[in-house]
């Protein structure tokens, strides 16, 4: 009897404190970072390479080199796109998270507000070899004009026109086109026997906003009015929007199908030949994947609606890329600091971007010969002339999925035979703007 | 028998017997110790209770009544409390939220009810029509059984690629060999979506029916079909007869557990659809994923998931309530 009795306080005191333990095992690195464990770091990184096992066999190297300089253990875990938001925010809202972790350029502007981060204020900014370093256009897609940084720029990436060289030989065309109407009419004579001139990932939200973007740039559009409210039915959004659209829609130089493509179909389409042109960033190591060889293959600057691309109406790409940073919590910020420094220092810059096939954002190192191959220059002159970042406001992420999907629904809508107006693009952007709360 | 009849004994008051020194650690009254044991023991489990149920639910119904959007996410309960706020907006049919959310329910409830019908149809049809030995019964039950077995992404995802429009294995056959449709249709976009979610659930879920069934009928005596047919009965009067009456208590838990794991799904949908699913496919659970974790907004994804709970909760208390009742009249 006794011992049943005890046995029994024994167990409901042990569960008393099991239930208690979550509710205080936050506190202990909730404190406000510092150096709890000055020799090791953990690193979440963003899946850049062919699988998570390539990007793990392409980081551990330099992290081992990076344990010989400093004596800094780095805990490495290669994060799928698909998780790491939510992973990220998991982190923030716990306190619990990595110590330095990479992030995609457009998330920026929301993690900042969310003020998990560290800031990189000008001291910070100099403990990782300064805000000079680093491109102009990258730096812009660190997060909110006027706010420190939230992050450095890490890998930079743009758009290009990909053109299929044998099939515009065959068709006579000459040079890749540099407007959209030239690109409308190349798309016409390539387009016809199973064959198209234009392949799109219509049924992908993030490749929707990245091009609605531009677009809506190139007709004196931005998504945001200087105050962070939407303006998403404005009369150049509206007008790119469509533009877009109409590659199915009016033009018919894309296949019906891509409206539904969101798993890549569009790189596999033009690798086989099946369209001739693809808008892509960096796709090179993509299409060799799909057993496409180099010389196969030219890259040409995005086409604008006139004139040759440049700043203002003719920005021809975003800037896309991957910016490292430093969670705020984090028990190492000496160590995390140390190690942002040696990932954006000009001989890690040179061999990840490399082997990723991205352009480095630090200027040094983006003059290496080894970013001088056609691709690259084209994407490169891109980013240094070219290049706007999407909207830095704290609602990107709702916008991106809010636009995103309002293009994917228009992109079925010119699939299924049903027209596209642009009282109907209007009507499909305003109801997106009402969602935004 | 002794030793029950001897803990009974002593009156209440302080214990006398020197056997029980050991028990001045934890000093017990003797009314708790007789009436309140159980309750003790039970307590470890009403905690664990509590941390994995009660407590979640507690805070996400906090949470819906915040305005918790990113700004507070690392201070949540920091966030301002907006009262109504959230509900309001979740519930104002006339604004777009609300009617987005509103067309959302309406399409994953005529889901429910097709998806669940069809799941439950075959499932008993198939369990019926082998119910009796023949050869190669065992096989088949293997076959109908693999759907249910197999890693569920694994299977959706193979359903997405026969969904394509461009090389789909449906279109394949529906347009290219049997020409039933004029021109290849769209399955993973526009109005067809609907239909191509009910198939892949529908497919993935009516093997459990087809269990439960089955090990219903394990329970019905062969006799009753034996006296039935020597009074004339055909194999639909036993069906109507014999068969469905005794299935009845297992239909009752089936189709419940059927239209909860049906209308909660999140996974197929997801799977086959994305993050943003077209209107016709967009079922609630992936509708309010996208509303808060998708657009940062998790107090309203809150408020949403809340309404869901208690018009599930509704529907199970008055379909447990009408089927018992109705059970218990017959009785």
């Amino acid at each position: 009897m006794s011992v049943r009795v005890r046995t029994a306080i024994g167990a409901v005191f042990g569960a008393t404190l099991l239930a208690a333990l979550p509710g205080c095992g936050g506190g202990t690195s909730t404190g406000g970072g510092g150096d709890g464990h000055p020799k090791t770091l953990t690193y979440w990184a963003s899946n850049q390479g062919a699988s998570l096992e390539d990007d793990k066999a392409k980081l551990t190297p330099e992290l081992q080199a990076f344990e010989k300089q400093t004596g800094i253990k780095v805990k490495l875990e290669v994060v799928p796109w698909t998780d790491l938001l939510n992973r990220i925010l998991g982190a923030a809202s716990s306190g619990q998270g990595p110590d330095v972790l990479n992030i995609g350029n457009t998330w920026s502007a929301s993690l900042q507000t969310t003020g998990a981060l560290l800031p990189f204020d000008d001291k910070n900014f100099a403990k990782v070899g300064g805000r000079d370093r680093f491109q102009d256009s990258a730096l812009a897609s660190t997060g909110a004009p006027g706010k420190a940084p939230t992050a450095v720029p890490l890998y930079s990436l743009a758009y290009g026109l990909y053109y299929n060289k044998k099939l515009f030989a065959d068709a006579g065309i000459t040079k890749p086109p540099a407007t959209w109407d030239e690109l409308v009419q190349d798309g016409k004579r390539l387009t016809g026997g199973g064959h198209y001139g234009l392949a799109v990932e219509g049924g992908n939200v993030s490749e929707n906003i990245h091009h609605a973007f531009v677009f809506a740039k190139q007709h004196g559009a931005d998504f945001f009015d200087a105050a962070g409210k939407p303006t998403f039915t404005s009369q150049g959004a509206v007008d790119g929007v469509k533009q877009y659209v109409d590659f199915i829609a009016r033009d018919k130089i894309a296949a019906p199908g891509n409206a539904e493509y969101a798993q890549n179909e569009s790189v596999a389409d033009f690798a086989n030949g099946k369209a001739a042109m693809l808008l892509w960033q960096a796709a090179g190591a993509n299409l060799q994947k799909h057993g496409m060889k180099p010389d196969q293959y030219g890259v040409a600057p995005v086409p604008v609606q006139s004139g040759t691309p440049g700043p203002g109406n003719n920005i021809d790409t975003m800037v896309a890329g991957i910016n490292i940073a430093v969670f705020k919590n984090s028990g190492n910020l000496d160590g995390a600091l140390k190690f942002v420094q040696f990932m954006t220092g000009d001989a890690e810059q040179k061999k990840l971007n490399g082997e990723y096939g991205s352009i480095p954002p630090v200027k040094t190192a983006s003059q290496d010969p080894a970013f001088n191959t056609p691709e690259l220059t084209v994407l490169r002159n891109a980013i240094a002339t070219s290049a706007a970042p999407l909207p830095q406001v704290p609602k990107e992420s709702q916008f991106e999925e809010l636009v995103g999907g309002a293009v994917k629904d228009l992109l079925a809508d010119a699939a299924a035979g049903r027209p596209v107006t642009t009282q109907s693009v209007q009507a499909r952007l305003a109801k997106a703007q009402q969602q935004m709360q | 028998m002794t030793t029950t009849v001897h803990r009974q004994a002593p009156p209440a008051g302080p214990d006398p017997r020197p056997e029980d020194d050991r028990r001045r650690l934890f000093r017990i009254p003797d009314r708790v110790r007789r009436g309140g044991l159980p309750y003790l023991l039970l307590l470890p489990a009403l905690i664990f209770e509590l941390i994995v149920h009660v407590i979640p639910m507690v805070l996400g119904v906090v949470m819906s009544l915040k305005e918790l959007t990113q700004l507070y996410i690392r201070q949540w309960w920091q966030a301002p409390w907006t009262g109504w706020g959230n509900y309001r907006v979740a519930v104002d049919v006339n604004a777009p939220i609300g009617r987005a959310l509103l067309d959302s329910f309406l399409v994953t409830c005529a889901f429910t009810v097709l998806a669940v019908g069809l799941c439950w149809l075959f499932g008993t049809a198939a369990a019926v029509l082998m119910q009796d030995h023949f050869r190669g019964r065992g096989v088949l039950r293997a076959i109908f059984l693999t759907p249910y077995a197999l890693p569920l992404y694994a299977s959706v995802i193979v359903w997405a690629f026969m969904f394509q429009h461009d090389n789909g294995l449906v279109n394949h056959v529906l347009h290219d060999q049997l020409g039933v449709t004029s021109k290849p249709s769209f399955w993973l976009i526009g109005d067809n979506s609907f239909f191509s979610l009910l198939v892949v659930s529908v497919w993935r879920n009516w093997p459990f029916a087809f269990l439960c069934v089955m090990a219903g009928l394990q329970n019905i005596p062969r006799e009753l079909y034996e006296a039935s047919a020597i009074d004339g009965a055909g194999i639909w009067q036993q069906i109507r007869l014999i068969t469905l009456p005794s299935l009845r208590s297992i239909n009752q838990v089936l189709v419940l557990v059927l239209f909860l794991w049906t209308f909660n799904d999140f996974a197929t949908p997801y799977v086959l659809f994305g993050r943003s699913a077209p209107a016709a496919g967009d079922l609630i659970s992936v509708h309010i994923y996208s509303a808060s974790f998708v657009t940062w907004n998790f107090g309203a994804g809150s408020a949403m998931s809340v309404l869901m709970l208690l018009f599930l909760s509704v529907v199970t208390a008055a379909y447990l309530l009408l089927t018992s009742r109705g059970r218990r009249n017959r009785g």
